[in-house]
């Protein structure tokens, strides 16, 4: 898999036990070049490190770097780890010769963790705010910490260099304007600061953290099962989505296989999920350009999907329907019939609106050939999901690297080819129908049986054993105040979220809360892009720019 | 029998008192600011398309400039980052104006109590109607619109001084 590296480093590298390799901190831009450019590994999924302080077993340092990349089929990932040398200085190389996605990634590390990455070309926090002091991932930082800050950046700290390198003397000529964070195309909280030459974008800068609600430091102080509410809130407009995700990851670390039911439950309130996600992605982005009508269209069959939801989950959004081990709930008497109104709504929807904007002149003129993104740049921008097949790239984890029963079922993958805001937006139409295929298909199948695992250290016992017998009742006060006990392990899994790859990297010190938690947004990465897409548009394309990448501040900030 | 300009002019003219015409006027057509940061937003886009249809209750002239608007309805976690914003956004806004806290998170920073997490937004600015939820069902913001509604029906004037001097957030200097 990964030959030549191996040949070129030997005995540089150890292969720990989480199959990741550990690196000698001196040699990782090279080494991660040469996994680059001689073993394919062409896609940088995320960096992240570790604050090992409290950690339960000792480790060469306190801190430790960690590299993910993908191979060019997108099937094998490759985890790399370097301990940082606390003594020299806590810095390492930066990447971001190599990959334009390690900007953002090395500056987010930065902020939480306090690691300086050399010949970075800016270094400053992302994710916390200016007047911020201290690295609040380190485990020394206390979590309820608050920073009031009393100012926001003005960004000319990076719009003048920026400005420079395009050959701008002097900025006297230009209008700089703020697009957000409170601007109603700003899609949640993001704050675009543009150069204006006339209504051209000359220069942008993106600003984001104004959502940055502490996820990662939250998930340190709860059980595994108690994050599943949080994850609802990183993707809201597919909290199911992000539920599976994370419960994924945490069964692959437990090395077990859910009930065959389950994992088709799982399947279907995936896809809805998507669906979902899609729906409202497209309602807003035809707002945007003017479109209304559309987003009622669109947005009713949302509110019967709700319905279903709610009878399914009890909740209309903030869904929190999985377990580890399987779902909540089975499906209620009615479901099936259910299901089928929320898809004859969604496409009676969706074909009301292509049938306004389909042959639409002003919908192709707005949409055409604005924000291209080539297959080479998003995989350098790290896009993943429908922005990244909008660039023609076939890159879907539910077809790449299958879990669940996606392997057995039939449905394509649909892929644009300009990579322009029209192709981001069909393939979301297009994705819907797939899913809807998807859907029919597992209904069919769904197989009768169990829907959580059948394991008491970690489903948790029927009512009848908790309220019937001491075991069950000891076994429901174990699980629910020590939570399921998760072995020793550094681990990332992902899956095919409603905007790409949705990864969860997660380091387990064996007791039943995470030692640390790092999510793989698949909409940072796209967000980092932006400012690069923007340069030389019109100020009304950047905001379907920036609409078309489908951008939700949830899981950007997280 | 009538009396007054009513026992002139018969049915064409009604007499009522100035604050309850212009009480009438306002609560009637408020025209909210939505600064929808997270999860809470997405809830508020469902009042306002055409199954709870906040239009029913006048409201649905959704401004995203506060200098026209005069009900803020904060939708989503406020963090100490967008805490300025928020307060800029709120000082814009011209008299008379009112403040709905929309969810758990606005209200007291909700499940994230963490170093990121502004608890609660009425420390940075004055909130007249809270609404619980995680996020709150569009019944429950509908709700709080009414309360609005009855506040401004009974309590107002004209001539009342609906600027609350004492209130001091951690942002006033
Ligand atoms: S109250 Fe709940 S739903 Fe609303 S913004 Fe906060 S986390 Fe999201």
């Amino acid at each position: 898999m990964c030959s030549c590296f191996e040949e070129k480093f030997k005995g540089l590298f150890k292969k720990d036990k989480n199959n990741i390799y550990v690196i000698d901190q001196t040699f990782v831009k090279a080494m991660i070049k040469c996994l680059k450019e001689k073993d394919g590994f062409h896609f940088l999924a995320d960096i992240t490190a570790i604050d090992y302080s409290t950690f339960n077993k000792p480790t060469p340092s306190r801190f430790a770097v960690v590299y993910i990349l993908r191979d060019k089929e997108f099937k094998n990932v490759i985890t790399l780890k370097a301990f940082i040398d606390e003594e020299e200085g806590l810095h390492v190389e930066s990447i971001t010769e190599l990959f334009v996605s390690a900007d953002w990634a090395e500056r987010e590390v930065w902020d939480q963790y306090g690691i300086k990455f050399i010949n970075h070309p800016n270094l400053k926090r992302v994710l916390n705010h200016k007047e911020f002091v201290g690295h609040p991932l380190r485990k020394d930082y206390p979590k309820t910490k608050g920073q009031l800050c009393t100012k926001t950046d003005d960004l000319m700290d990076e719009m003048i260099p920026i400005l420079e390198k395009s050959g701008f003397k002097s900025h006297d000529d230009l209008m700089f304007l703020n697009l957000g964070p409170a601007h109603p195309a700003s899609h949640g909280t993001i704050r675009n600061f543009v150069a204006l030459d006339g209504e051209t974008i000359v220069a942008a800068v993106s600003e984001i953290g104004y959502l940055h609600r502490g996820f990662e430091k939250s998930c340190e102080d709860h059980t595994y099962n108690q994050i599943i509410p949080y994850t609802d809130r990183l993707n809201y407009c597919s909290a199911i989505l992000n539920n599976i995700a994370f419960s994924h990851a945490v069964e692959g670390m437990l090395d077990v296989t859910i009930p065959e039911r389950a994992q088709f439950i799982r399947v279907i309130i995936g896809e809805l999920s998507r669906i979902i996600d899609h729906l409202v992605c497209l309602a807003a982005n035809l707002v945007d350009m003017g479109a209304l009508t559309n987003y009622w269209y669109l947005y009713n069959p949302r509110e019967d999907v709700y319905d279903l939801l709610s009878k399914l989950t009890g909740a209309r959004l903030t869904n929190s329907y999985m377990r580890i081990g399987g779902v909540a709930h089975d499906f209620y008497d009615g479901f099936e019939d259910d299901l089928k109104g929320c898809i004859t709504s969604i496409e009676k929807g969706m074909s009301d609106t292509l049938g306004l904007i389909e042959h639409n002149r002003i919908f192709h003129d707005r949409t055409q050939n604005i924000g291209i993104v080539t297959a080479q740049d998003a995989i350098n921008y790290g896009f993943t999901g429908p922005n990244l097949r909008a660039s023609g790239v076939a890159y879907d984890l539910r077809k790449t690297d299958p879990y669940y029963f996606y392997d057995a079922l039939d449905f394509d993958i649909a892929v644009g080819s300009v990579g322009d805001v029209y192709d981001r937006m069909m393939v979301r139409f297009e994705e819907i129908r797939q899913s809807i295929r998807i859907i029919n298909q597992s209904m069919k199948i769904l197989p009768k049986g169990d829907i959580i695992v059948n394991d008491h250290a970690i489903a948790l016992p029927k009512k009848e054993n908790v309220y019937g017998n001491i075991e069950g009742l000891m076994n429901q006060f174990k699980l629910t105040i020590d939570g399921v006990k998760v072995p020793s392990k550094e681990y990332y899994r992902a899956v095919e979220g409603a905007n790409g790859e949705l990864g969860f990297f997660i380091v387990s010190d064996g007791s039943g809360t995470p030692y640390k938690v790092k999510v793989r947004p698949p909409c940072f990465p796209a967000m980092a892009a932006l400012p690069i897409m923007l340069k030389g548009h019109m100020l009304a394309d950047s905001v379907l720019c920036l609409g078309s990448l489908n951008i939700i501040a949830g899981e950007l900030d997280r | 029998m009538a009396i007054g300009a009513e026992a002139v002019f018969g049915d064409s003219v009604v007499t009522t008192k100035l604050d309850s015409a212009i009480s009438w006027a306002r609560e009637s057509s408020m025209w909210p600011y939505i600064f929808g940061t997270a999860c809470c937003a997405i809830e508020f886009m469902s009042v306002a398309s055409s199954k709870f249809d906040i239009s029913r209750f006048g409201a649905e002239v959704v401004r995203f400039s506060p200098r026209q608007a005069d009900l803020l309805i904060v939708a989503g976690t406020i963090t100490y980052k967008q805490a300025p914003i928020l307060k800029r956004i709120y000082d814009q806004m011209t008299e008379p104006k009112w403040v709905v806290s929309m969810g758990a998170c606005a209200c007291s920073g909700g499940f994230y109590d963490n170093y990121t997490t502004l608890q609660g937004i009425d420390s940075i600015i004055p909130v007249d109607v809270y609404v619980a939820g995680c996020p709150p069902r569009p019944e429950a913001l509908i709700d709080a619109l009414i309360q609005i509604q009855e506040k401004q029906k009974q309590e107002e004037s004209i001539i009342k001084d609906r600027v609350n001097r004492d209130f001091k957030g951690r942002l006033d200097v």
